[in-house]
């Protein structure tokens, strides 16, 4: 009997015999209860019979655990499973109104009532139920009998599942829902196949095109444009003596703690119908001012000037990567500063570059905050899908189909993407710590380059400068008074009876977005450096599809993921919507990526016999972990967790389908006052979450910092390379 | 004090195999080793030496096979349940804990109080000649500091058995001799039990009771240090053994456990290998070889090809009728020029007869 074995039976039993069983939204009175939130025995008892064998799967391990039986994996594995079956079938099976499906009444007779979405009890006797599976598995040998590594295994595969995996195929699902006498299929094929999203009324005739082509133009010229500028941004940093290398650093932070739409509105300070250079224009050469930024111009300068540090992210890794040696050798070869540049960076760059065109392109298609604060009168796939949702529509099948689209759009690119790492990293990265110098660039390239970069920053800088500026003024373009109102209605605060009163209209959301963001950070690092930590040491059937798969969730758009939340999660057996809990789940899921992959690039870096050292000197799975990898992580843990705080404050696509009332998250409070065309609020609110964020970086940064002055290996010169470098 | 308490093990695989899917790292092997006794598995890269000596240490798993450790089966106990410590090619050094912790962390994770764990720990450091340094982290050690740091960890633990992987790899030249003299004195001072991984022959005649010769996944040979320089059973463990020059070569006659053998003109009388076809290999050592001027019955007429003149010694290459020789001559200090015609004379105690065939 392991102590395992005996933590899940107990927490199974706790979870279906004490705790409440139903979660946030059960309030009916029931017969024998009356209002007390019942257990799952309760509840079987009185009205609810189908939770009942629940206890049968519960109770059978339990002679096989104390008697220490051999077959004690086998009975595991049968409870986790039949459990686990159970449970989906009863949940999926009985809503909130009797029966779910029609043939089950009929099959049956119908039901007094119905039940609510499962609650903290379920969750519990759930996840007992899987580790049972998971015990089982392990003690029928699976991963060399380590119970450990496999209940990680599950327990990640069966939250991808159901957190990713279910709330995606809701999508489809929903978009084959009968309509207007249509069957399934032939409502999907109606629904994908509008002229609205299709048409290419545009070119051949006097039509709108389809909203498809509007997001593929808008992606691909925004692919071109942001690589173009990163790959100036890159040489500028790693190929030439510019003095300022240390503001081209700080250009690559910025869009991470932005908003997505913050740099729109510096935009539409400086180009909308009031803008100043508007009005410059208007008075000085008589120019009407005309809305003409709103629609593709708009959207396409304000996502140039928010991905393009991405793209610059993206290419400095790529030029850096290629060995000043095989420059040199090119020169001492006899090639010129130009052949050099063209036959050996050229086409040593050249699969980076088209891996940061697609990058570009996704988070083009994705992206959700621009194109809804720029967008006029053209409509992209992302905002389409949130007027069909949230606006006079209301359509959840039109919805789900114009995601079905987006979604292929941005996962084919994703694979294409993938392809292209996997050969680049083969053809260009040779390592880093190469001797020499990188060769310079061609004069006349330099020129260019400069030409190209240095504008851009200037321009985004001065974008930031607006931003933080236009907070403090009455009303920019008509009145350019200073002021302080917007930032004492957004963040006031006042003295009242009762002591201190949050008079601010914002507090209400800057809190919940801080709470939330602080809840989810931690959850997000854990899981995705548990998962990096599986990828990198653990070998298991499946890994290369695991990897895929939990990689494959960065792909799915925002806006997406928000439509399949609301549609997956409004009603029993799981219901989340309206809670915080549901901002929390979507921020981890969408953030776990980049923290699997922190995670998966330090713990590459630790050699694999440091592990094997602590096993072989007698120290157990955890010990390992907690002394040695942990401690060693320390730089990817911080890392993780900025990232997924920052981005859980910052983000807006998906947030915006999954607020509440109660719960408003910041971005979500600021797109409503845009739309109502309240500039002022929403820039003093953004200016507020921009510095806030720059703040939280540098005191990160300088924690981080502090590590590596403390353990000095990291630049100790080793003449060893399997050293280990952490 | 380390040392006294011993309960030393011995070492013993039956018939262990190790796959990965078809291909076969370790193939049906079964060795012993006696206790308190050093033996090296030796080999070129991939022969599954390394395997080898992780299953010992648990790290992996045979896919056939029985392990034993001073008698007991071991084959399903994980690393960490069993008595062996290792010595790691990389040492695998703790970075983010100092010497002393890195030492005394076994003794930590095994429960033993901080207060005796220190004591051991230092002595420990101690017996490597590394007191003074416990507050130092790894990477402010030298290469040789950080073995001697990582031999340390592995020895407080008193194992039963103690694994060696190639652990001076990592070391230049002249540090490796002192420090291989070092690990084998502690070793037969503590009486530990010993598995040694190298690919360095001289490391492993110099540090070995015996040598255990691995070669694609099986054990070509075993046996002492000089049973395989002098006898090897094939011409691979002869020319892994630095035995360079490898001839055709015919036995002609046998006569109370002496056969002659001739290959070229030469003709040597060798305790007879048993073989059973007259067809050998003649494995001539470089150093058995000298360039005369005159010939005898155990001669090759030659010409020198190349002279290369190294300080302690000379090397040639010489072309006879049986192929090209390569010589080592530490007696002379002028090198005989190249298209000079000589004779190449053997002393017969550094010639080996190898059967033929494989």
């Amino acid at each position: 009997m392991f102590r395992s074995h005996l933590l899940w039976l107990i927490v199974g039993w706790i979870g279906w015999a004490l705790a409440p069983w139903y979660g946030f939204a059960s309030s009916r009175s029931r017969p024998l209860l009356g209002d007390w939130p019942p257990s799952g025995l309760l509840a079987g008892l009185d009205d609810a019979p189908w939770l009942l064998p629940l206890g049968l799967f519960l109770a059978l391990p339990i002679p096989f655990v104390l008697t220490r039986s051999r077959h004690v994996g086998a009975a595991l594995i049968a409870a986790g499973i039949g459990g686990l079956v159970w449970m989906m079938a009863q949940g999926s099976a009985i809503g909130l109104r009797g029966w779910s499906w029609p043939f089950l009444a009929n099959l049956f007779g119908p039901l007094a009532h119905g039940q609510a979405g499962m609650g903290f009890g379920a969750a519990a006797t759930a996840l007992a139920f899987l580790f049972f599976l998971t015990l089982g598995l392990a003690a029928r040998g699976a991963m060399k009998g380590d119970r450990f590594t496999t209940g990680a295994i599950g327990f990640l595969i069966a939250s991808i599942a159901l957190f990713v995996f279910w709330p995606v195929s809701t999508v489809f699902s929903q978009a084959m829902l009968p309509d207007d006498g249509l069957s399934g299929p032939m409502a999907l094929a109606h629904r994908l196949t509008a002229r609205d999203i299709w048409s290419l009324g545009c070119v051949f005739g006097d039509t709108r095109c389809g909203v498809v082509w509007n997001s593929v133009v808008l992606g691909t010229l925004c692919g071109v444009i942001t690589t173009v500028l990163g790959l100036a941004f890159a040489l500028v940093a790693t190929r030439t003596k510019f003095p300022y290398q240390r503001l081209l650093r700080l250009l690559s932070v910025l869009p991470i703690i932005t908003p997505p739409f913050v740099i729109g509105l510096a935009v539409i300070l400086l180009f909308g119908r009031n803008g100043t250079v508007t009005l410059f224009l208007a008075d000085n050469f008589g120019l009407t001012a005309t809305r003409w930024i709103y629609g593709l111009p708009g959207i396409l300068l304000t996502q140039s000037l928010a991905f393009t540090p991405i793209a610059f992210l993206v290419l400095i890794g790529v030029v850096q990567g290629i060995a000043p040696s095989m420059e040199e050798a090119a020169q001492t070869l006899r090639a010129g500063r130009w052949q050099t540049f063209r036959r050996v960076t050229w086409p040593l760059m050249r699969p980076g570059l088209a891996n940061a065109f697609l990058v570009g392109f996704i988070e083009s298609l994705a992206d959700f905050g621009n194109p809804l604060v720029m967008g006029g009168g053209y409509e992209v796939l992302s905002t389409k899908i949130f007027y069909a949702v949230v606006g006079a529509q209301n359509d959840p099948g039109r919805a789900a189909a114009l995601g079905i689209v987006l979604l292929a759009l941005c996962v084919g690119a994703f694979l294409v993407q993938h392809r292209w790492v996997g050969t680049a990293s083969y053809t260009t990265v040779g390592g880093k710590g190469f001797a020499g110098t990188p060769a310079e660039l061609p004069v006349w390239l330099k020129r260019a380059v400069y030409a190209t970069a240095l504008p851009w920053a200037a321009f985004t800088f001065l974008l930031y400068g607006l931003i933080l500026y236009g907070g403090f003024v009455e009303n920019w373009g008509r009145n350019n008074a200073f002021t302080l109102r917007h930032y004492i209605t957004d963040f006031g605060l006042e003295w009242g009876k009762h002591g201190l009163v949050w008079t601010g209209r914002a507090w209400n959301s800057l809190f919940t977005t801080l709470e939330v963001s602080a809840v989810a950070a931690p959850l997000t690092a854990a899981m995705g450096l548990l998962t990096a930590y599986l990828l990198v040491r653990q070998r298991f059937a499946g890994r290369a599809a695991f990897e895929f798969m939990t990689m494959l969730s960065f792909a799915i758009p925002g806006t997406v993921i928000g439509v399949a939340y609301i549609l997956a999660f409004n009603q029993p057996p799981v219901e989340l919507t309206g809670t915080a809990a549901i901002l929390v789940v979507c921020f981890v899921f969408r953030n776990m990526p980049v923290a699997i992959r922190a995670g998966v690039a330090s713990m590459s870096q630790l050699d694999r016999n440091l592990d094997e050292c602590a096993l072989t000197l007698g120290a157990n799975s955890a010990q390992t972990i907690r002394r040695v990898i942990l401690p060693l992580l320390r730089p990817a843990i911080v890392a993780a967790l900025v990232y997924s705080f920052v981005r859980a404050i910052t983000s807006v696509s998906a947030v915006i389908f999954l607020v509440s009332a109660r719960h408003d998250m910041a971005t979500s409070y600021i797109v409503g006052r845009v739309e109502i065309g309240d500039f002022g609020l929403a820039i003093a609110y953004s200016s507020v979450l921009v510095v806030l964020m720059g703040l939280a970086i540098i005191v990160i940064q300088w924690a981080v910092g502090e590590r590596r002055i403390a353990r000095p290996t990291s630049h100790t010169p080793t003449a060893r390379p399997r050293e280990v470098a952490a | 004090m380390i040392g006294s308490g011993k309960k030393v093990g011995g070492v013993e695989f039956r018939s262990v195999s190790r796959r990965y899917g078809t291909v076969a790292a370790v193939d049906d092997i079964s060795f012993k080793v006696e206790p308190g006794t050093l033996v090296t598995l030796l080999g070129p890269s991939g022969c599954g030496k390394t395997t080898t000596l992780r299953m010992i240490a648990g790290l992996e798993a045979p896919t056939e096979g029985t392990i034993l450790i001073g008698g007991r089966d071991v084959t399903l106990l994980p690393a960490t349940d069993r008595d062996v410590t290792m010595v790691f090619q990389s040492y695998a050094l703790f970075p983010h804990m100092n010497v002393l912790d890195n030492v005394a962390f076994g003794l930590e994770v095994s429960g033993v109080p901080k207060a005796q764990r220190e004591a051991q720990a230092m002595e420990g450091l101690a017996m490597v000649g590394l007191d003074g340094f416990e507050n130092r982290l790894p990477s402010e050690l030298s290469g040789g500091q950080q073995q001697r740091v990582a031999v340390a960890r592995a020895l407080v633990l008193e194992p039963e058995v103690l694994l060696f992987d190639e652990p001076l790899s990592n070391l230049d030249a002249k540090l490796r001799r002192k420090m291989r003299d070092d690990i084998r004195e502690l070793q037969l001072k503590l009486g530990l039990t010993s598995v040694y991984v190298t690919h360095d022959q001289e490391e492993a005649l110099a540090v070995s009771d015996r040598i255990i010769v691995m070669n694609r996944a099986v054990i070509a040979q075993e046996g002492t240090p000089a049973d395989l320089y002098r006898r090897p059973n094939s011409r691979f463990v002869a020319d892994f053994m630095g035995i360079s020059n490898l001839l055709d070569g015919t036995i002609v006659r046998r006569a109370e456990g002496r056969a002659t053998v001739t290959f070229g003109e030469a003709t040597v009388e060798l305790p007879d290998p048993g073989s059973r076809g007259d067809a050998v290999t003649v494995g001539v050592r470089p150093q058995a070889i000298r360039l005369t001027a005159e010939g005898g019955p155990a001669s090759l007429p030659v010409t020198v090809r190349k002279a290369t003149y190294l300080g302690s010694h000379l090397e040639y290459v010489l072309d006879s009728s049986v192929g090209e020789l390569f010589v080592v001559d530490p007696t002379s200090e002028t090198p005989v020029p190249p298209g000079t015609s000589a004779f190449a004379t053997f002393r017969e105690d550094g010639v080996a007869l190898v059967p033929r065939g494989d």
